[in-house]
């Protein structure tokens, strides 16, 4: 009988130490929430620049094109920067967080496994970020949006394979709402909304219920 | 007590078993991340890490980064066909024990 629960032991070591080495397991789910938190702020700024108060209809379209039908540069700079300043905001709240849950683990964050984590996320991103370019270069604005969830579910899922295995499920519902945003291009701020915060919330709740308090409670 | 065939002697250590781990899924490892995914100490550590290399289970391989010697360790074919099999003991060990 102790025989046997040795052996079990053993598959448990075996099974950690696979895990531990490829893995970089220590991200944290508040991260996700405060991004998800950051983009809905930031979806919110967009709503009514765009919109003013008064309007209730959620097709962006005719918002970003004047009635000549050039892109109005200055609607379009203020997306931009509201855009970037959410991304900016989130990759350094998701730092500091999983920066801390990392070292209170006594792990380090910079190791082989987070190398290859960001490796394998930023290729579908940077490809990403050149297409978007490309759209707009071909004034295909309405497309961008869509486009940045599709490949940034590309990235969650090619990341997927060296940190929490979860985080697959993520990019696939990202992809399937930047399809579904790219067939609908006028609501592809709703779509974002949907994808970059609801999303982001929901699954940063439940990575930090499943694997957070555990570790801060231990 | 039954004679316990296909288990492997050498991976008796939990030490010995978590090299192997970590070698079998990644290229190569170098000392200090093996020492801090294990959690041993240096001297531990390296006298597994020889008793592995006698049985030709891992390859040292030495090299400079910059100006630092850096050594890591890589499986041979031989480690991980021993490993393997010890993996397949125990699996039939834990069947036929239920």
């Amino acid at each position: 009988m102790t025989e046997h629960k040795d052996r079990l032991n053993d598959l448990a070591e075996i099974r950690l130490m696979m895990e531990r080495s490829s893995r970089f397991l220590t991200l944290s789910g508040l991260s996700g929430v405060f991004a998800g938190i950051y983009a809905l702020i930031g979806a919110g700024a967009a709503h009514f620049y765009l919109m003013g108060s008064g309007h209730m209809s959620l097709n962006y379209y005719d918002r970003v094109r004047d009635l000549t039908g050039q892109i109005n540069m200055d609607v379009l700079t203020f997306c931009i920067l509201d855009a970037l300043i959410v991304l900016v905001l989130s990759l350094v709240t998701g730092y500091y967080f999983t920066r801390k849950k990392t070292y209170k683990s006594n792990h380090k964050m910079w190791n082989a496994a987070s190398k290859r984590m960001l490796a394998s996320l930023s290729i579908p991103l940077v490809a990403g970020g050149l297409y978007c370019g490309i759209l707009f270069m071909h004034g295909k604005v309405g497309l961008i949006a869509p486009a940045t969830l599709i490949f940034y579910g590309l990235a969650l899922i090619s990341a997927g394979k060296y940190t929490l295995d979860e985080i697959k499920y993520l990019g696939v519902l990202e992809i399937v709402l930047g399809l579904l945003a790219s067939v609908f291009p006028g609501y592809g701020l709703i779509a974002w909304a949907l994808g970059f915060g609801i999303l982001h919330i929901i699954y940063g709740l439940l990575m930090y219920n499943k694997y957070d308090r555990k570790a801060v409670s231990e | 007590m039954s004679v316990i065939d296909g288990l492997n002697k050498a991976f008796d250590s939990r030490i010995r078993l978590g090299i192997m781990s970590v070698l079998i899924v990644n290229d190569s490892v170098d000392f200090n991340t093996l020492k801090e995914t294990l959690d041993v100490t240096d001297g531990n550590l390296a006298s597994h890490i020889t008793a592995l290399e006698k049985l030709n289970y891992l390859k040292v391989k030495k090299q400079f980064i910059g100006k630092k010697p850096n050594t890591s360790y890589l499986i041979t074919t031989a480690g991980k066909k021993a490993f393997q099999a010890h993996l397949n003991a125990l699996e039939a060990l834990l069947k036929s024990s239920k």
